[in-house]
């Protein structure tokens, strides 16, 4: 199919807008509008893996159709593999929300799955435009069915949260939006393919680089601009919370890896010690934050911005292994290795996916205990396994996912990522494995007052076992993170031609090289 | 004047003008004998002037002549703007009947006025005369006064129109000094010859002064019709107080025609000394962003908000017209365009919530609309975010265009503060987002607004999405005027 991509966006979109028009007293039918939608919608995302050349680096599934000609911005759209897994994360976590919000959302329901569509679209616009004011297009309203999410369904402090969320990220954004305008200036064009080729002084990179950090650090979040990650999560709904962990936080990894390496590689290998510092600040200082958290919600988003600091630790590390010579060789630095930069590269992307899984799976689980206590305090549970042991089996598999267990997906990230930044820095390693132990300690113990021990509250022996919906949201999900955690070959293949590509973008100066 | 020549093919390019002038007189005569029975009569005779004046304008798209001696010019810019006067005006007025109708002021004078302001704004958008520019402003000012004293039981009405009336009168009493000043120097009231004077090689340094100093008073007396800072004062009190659908139209039709006083004053007469008035216009334009965004934090009233709204909006308006080119221009006549747009929507969504003996001016007042009336606060809701500057909505793309503008002109940090504050005016917008999707309704929200300005509202409302999925055509149109 030739316009799959674009099909692939616009069809949740208008699936969306006709599920707003079916309306809430019809909420059956939306249900299963919204439901249909997205199963098509993953199906056809498929269709990109299955269609998908491995061997080359090129965009595939390219459109390019002018848009706004005045300006030389065009609807310019395609995917490699780093954005085809997200995509495919992102159709799959829509699925799964829509699911999981079935009977559970009864105020405004049709709204919501609406919501849910329309986001979805949205995102799958953002990790495929190729054309920079195109992505801030849909990087920007993407935010406002994230924002509705959190205000109206959300918890007590909803209002507070849903403004600061989106205050957050449109202040970090719109420095974005000036850089690309300047480099429009100077290049003549907004298209990817440009700007990755403009040369550019290290000053202009720099000020660049930094317009962008803000940007995609605020949604990674790293430290520190990740406080309005915790507000967000916990007065979120379920589903929203699923999204924002599974497939928002990504989106600021991806543009580190589509924006601020390729365009500004020196920019990036200048300060990378900084980002390298605050991806460490956020995996180790963060942890300990999660360690005392009382919230469960609360905990689970502390965790993210922990585990999301591999991702921006594995792709800076890189500089401080390898540099490109004059000749255009690739040389290491101190020693290190070629695949060690493969392993922090394919790790961090690897590491974005099975978070996207592990969190989204964390969050559910919150949610399915939310819904029968109406309580996300760690203290008003106990003893959960008496009840409910299937939901209890689930819950142990993600949480030890989520600690890094051997066999699931959350090792192999977390492993590369070290193994990866143990070629630049034995420290840098040293720190980011701290991780394994505060987060099994946070999340081991989470489960042991949540689901082991005595029932402390008489309202917990009351439960009831997931039922058959619950356990088919949770059932994917967990095959999804053993799948990965035993076998991920598969998706490194589909990312590495990109990667080896990304890493020459990121090695070459931009530079006039000094005679 | 003695050897010029009265040419009767000249009128034909004055027809827009001088259809509406008998119009307004035969609908001022009609008015005065038709009963109770048939006031709609005026409202419908009133809408077909509009659009048969607009459909005269289109017409004489393309033409080009100066003609009464070189009072009145004839050319695209002026042509479009008048079309784009009357299609707004129409919408304005369909939602002020609504409007007038819940609050017992639907009467016949309220109608002509509108016209009347609109002949004005006409007049000016083809001035091409000094002392034309002057006569339109006052054409369509004092009608603006009478319109905002129309609700004459209301004391903040006829505040309103009262302070309006008196800091007018200082603007317009600043704009004329000017006007003097650069009479004095170049001995023409033309703005052809002001044109040629100015951009003269041979000017000495004396002359330079005395036309700058006329230009700083010209430049007031923009400024204050614009509404910016600091001659913004007269905004929000005036925006508060008068009726809304009088608001509606003060902050939507005479911005263009304000626009129109610039390029004839400005970039038409003065254009030679637009590194001059750039500079001034860089602090009005920052000042008014700043002020504009701040402020508007602590307003209740979502007229008042609106207003300083308005306010931070003319300030992206007037940084496309520092810039200098062509294309800056555009930007910005595209923004205004876009604003009116945007506002309209604005005023319509409060209109709509308007019911009998209800004043729909609170933030308060649209709580839970997204439950009772999810379809209207939809559109409130693009509104919004258009006018914060969030995309895919015409609101993001107008300022889009002025930042790459004024980016491109080399002033990368009155883009990063443009930026800051629009980020910090977002906040403002999002409080009504949330007063209507997130907070419960206390009461009822019923609409009771007839089914013609349901219609145009929905599609007033869908445009603000659709013109920003394709701004490409009004973009071209809006660089093509200059």
């Amino acid at each position: 199919m030739e316009s799959l991509l674009s099909l692939l966006i616009w069809l949740p979109i208008l699936g969306g807008i006709s599920v707003l028009v079916i309306g809430n007293n019809r909420s059956d039918l939306a249900r299963w509008v919204s439901v249909a939608v997205s199963i098509i919608v993953f199906a056809l995302s498929l269709n990109l893996w299955a269609g998908f050349d491995t061997s080359t680096h090129v965009m595939q599934f390219v459109e390019n159709t002018a848009w706004i000609s005045q300006f030389n911005i065009n609807y310019h759209i395609g995917i490699d593999g780093i954005s085809m897994l997200l995509i495919l994360l992102t159709t799959l976590s829509t699925f799964l929300v829509i699911i999981a919000g079935w009977e559970v959302i009864q105020n405004r329901a049709a709204d919501y799955m609406a919501a849910f569509l329309i986001m979805e679209g949205l995102i799958i616009g953002v990790f495929s435009s190729l054309d920079a004011i195109l992505f801030y297009v849909f990087w920007e309203a993407s935010l406002i069915p994230m924002l509705l999410i959190v205000g109206i369904w959300g918890g007590q402090n909803r209002v507070y949260a849903a403004i600061k969320f989106f205050l957050y990220t449109f202040l970090g954004s719109v420095f974005m939006l000036v850089s690309l305008i300047y480099m429009y200036i100077q290049g003549g064009s907004f298209s990817l393919d440009v700007l990755n080729e403009l040369p550019l002084s290290l000053t202009e990179q720099s000020w660049i680089f930094w317009a962008f950090f803000l940007a995609f650090a605020v949604k990674v979040p790293m430290f520190p601009v990740h406080t309005w990650l915790p507000d967000a999560h916990v007065q979120a709904p379920t589903g929203g919370s699923v999204i924002l962990a599974a497939i928002m936080l990504k989106m600021g990894g991806y543009g580190f890896f589509r924006f601020s390496l390729p365009i500004t590689p020196d920019a990036s290998s200048e300060f990378a010690m900084v980002v390298i510092v605050l991806s460490l600040i956020a995996i180790v200082y963060i942890g300990f934050v999660a360690l005392v958290q009382k919230d469960m919600k609360k905990l689970i988003a502390y965790s993210s911005i922990s585990h999301m600091g591999f991702v921006t630790l594995g792709v800076f590390a890189l500089f401080s292994v390898v540099k490109m010579g004059t000749d255009g060789q690739i040389y290491s630095i101190a020693g290190g290795s070629l695949e060690g930069v493969y392993l922090g590269l394919e790790g961090a992307m690897i590491q974005m996916i099975s978070h996207g899984f592990i969190s989204a799976a964390l969050f559910l689980v919150v949610g399915v205990l939310y819904e029968r206590l109406h309580s996300r305090d760690i203290s008003s549970y106990g003893g959960v396994i008496n009840s409910m042991p299937k939901f209890t089996g689930f819950a142990v598999l993600f949480a030890l996912a989520n600690a890094g267990l051997p066999g699931t997906s959350g090792f192999v990230g977390e492993f590369m990522v070290i193994l990866g930044s143990l070629q630049a820095n034995f420290w840098y390693a040293f720190f980011a494995a701290m991780i394994l132990i505060v987060g099994a300690a946070y999340t081991l113990w989470m489960v042991k007052r949540v689901f082991w021990g005595p029932i402390v509250n008489s309202d917990v022996s009351t439960l009831s076992d997931i039922n058959t919906r619950e356990f088919f949201v949770l059932a994917v999900l967990a095959v999804a993170v053993l799948a990965v955690g035993v076998y991920p070959q598969p998706l490194i293949e589909v990312m590495h031609v990109s990667m080896v590509n990304l890493l020459e973008q990121a090695l070459t100066t931009k530079l006039p090289v000094a005679l | 004047m003695i050897d010029y020549q009265f040419n009767t093919a000249d009128l034909f390019f004055a027809l827009p003008e001088l259809f509406m002038v008998a119009a307004i007189a035969l609908i001022l005569l009609l008015d005065l004998f038709v009963s109770e029975r048939f006031q709609n009569l005026t409202y419908y005779l009133t809408q077909s002037t509009l659009a048969i004046t607009g459909y005269l304008a289109f017409n004489l798209i393309g033409e080009s002549a100066v003609i009464f001696d070189g009072t009145f010019v004839l050319d695209t810019i002026g042509s479009y703007f008048k079309v784009f006067m009357m299609v707004f005006s129409i919408v304005a007025l369909v939602y002020s009947r609504h409007y007038l109708r819940v609050h017992n002021l639907l009467k016949g004078e309220y109608f002509i006025l509108s016209l009347l302001s609109v002949l004005g704004m006409m007049v000016m958008v083809s001035a091409h005369s000094m002392l034309t520019i002057y006569l339109g402003l006052e054409i369509m000012s004092l009608s603006l006064y009478t319109l905002i004293a129309i609700a004459r039981d209301r004391a903040v009405a006829v505040e309103a129109a009262l302070k309006y009336f008196v800091l007018g009168a200082i603007a317009s009493g600043l704009l004329l000094y000017g006007m003097s000043m650069i009479y004095g120097i170049t001995g023409s009231l033309d703005i052809g010859q002001i044109a040629a004077f100015a951009t003269s090689a041979n000017l000495n340094s004396e002359q330079v002064l005395i036309l700058n100093f006329g230009l700083v008073f010209l430049v007031i007396g923009i400024a204050f019709k614009f509404g910016a800072v600091p001659f913004h004062m007269w905004v929000p009190d005036v925006y508060q107080g008068a009726p809304t659908s009088v608001t509606m139209f003060l902050s939507t039709v005479p911005k263009i025609a304000a626009t129109a006083m610039l390029v004839r004053l400005l970039i038409d007469g003065l254009g030679g000394l637009q590194a001059y008035w750039a500079d001034l216009f860089m602090i009005l334009a920052i000042l008014s962003i700043g002020l504009g965004s701040l402020v508007a934090l602590m307003q209740t009233n979502i007229k008042r908000l609106l207003a300083y709204s308005t306010i931070s909006h003319i300030g992206f308006i007037l940084l496309g017209f520092i810039t200098g080119v062509v294309e800056g221009y555009g930007a910005a006549v595209f923004y205004v365009l876009a604003y009116v747009l945007m506002s309209l929507t604005a005023f319509g969504t409060i209109i709509v919530l308007n019911k009998q003996g209800f004043e729909a001016d609170q933030i308060v007042d649209f709580r839970g609309l997204s439950k009772h009336s999810p379809w209207f606060a939809l559109i409130m809701l693009f509104v919004m975010l258009s006018m914060a500057g969030v995309p895919p909505f015409i609101g993001f793309y107008s300022k889009l265009f002025i930042l790459q503008q004024v980016i491109s002109a080399g002033y990368i940090y009155l883009a990063v503060a443009a930026v800051v504050f629009a980020v910090i005016s977002a906040y403002y917008y999002l409080q009504i987002i949330k007063t209507m999707y997130f907070d419960d309704a206390e009461k009822e929200v019923t609409v009771t607004a007839p089914m013609d300005m349901r219609i145009i509202l929905s599609i007033n409302g869908a445009l603000i999405l659709v013109l920003g999925l394709m701004p490409s055509y009004w973009m071209e149109l809006a660089i093509s005027l200059f």
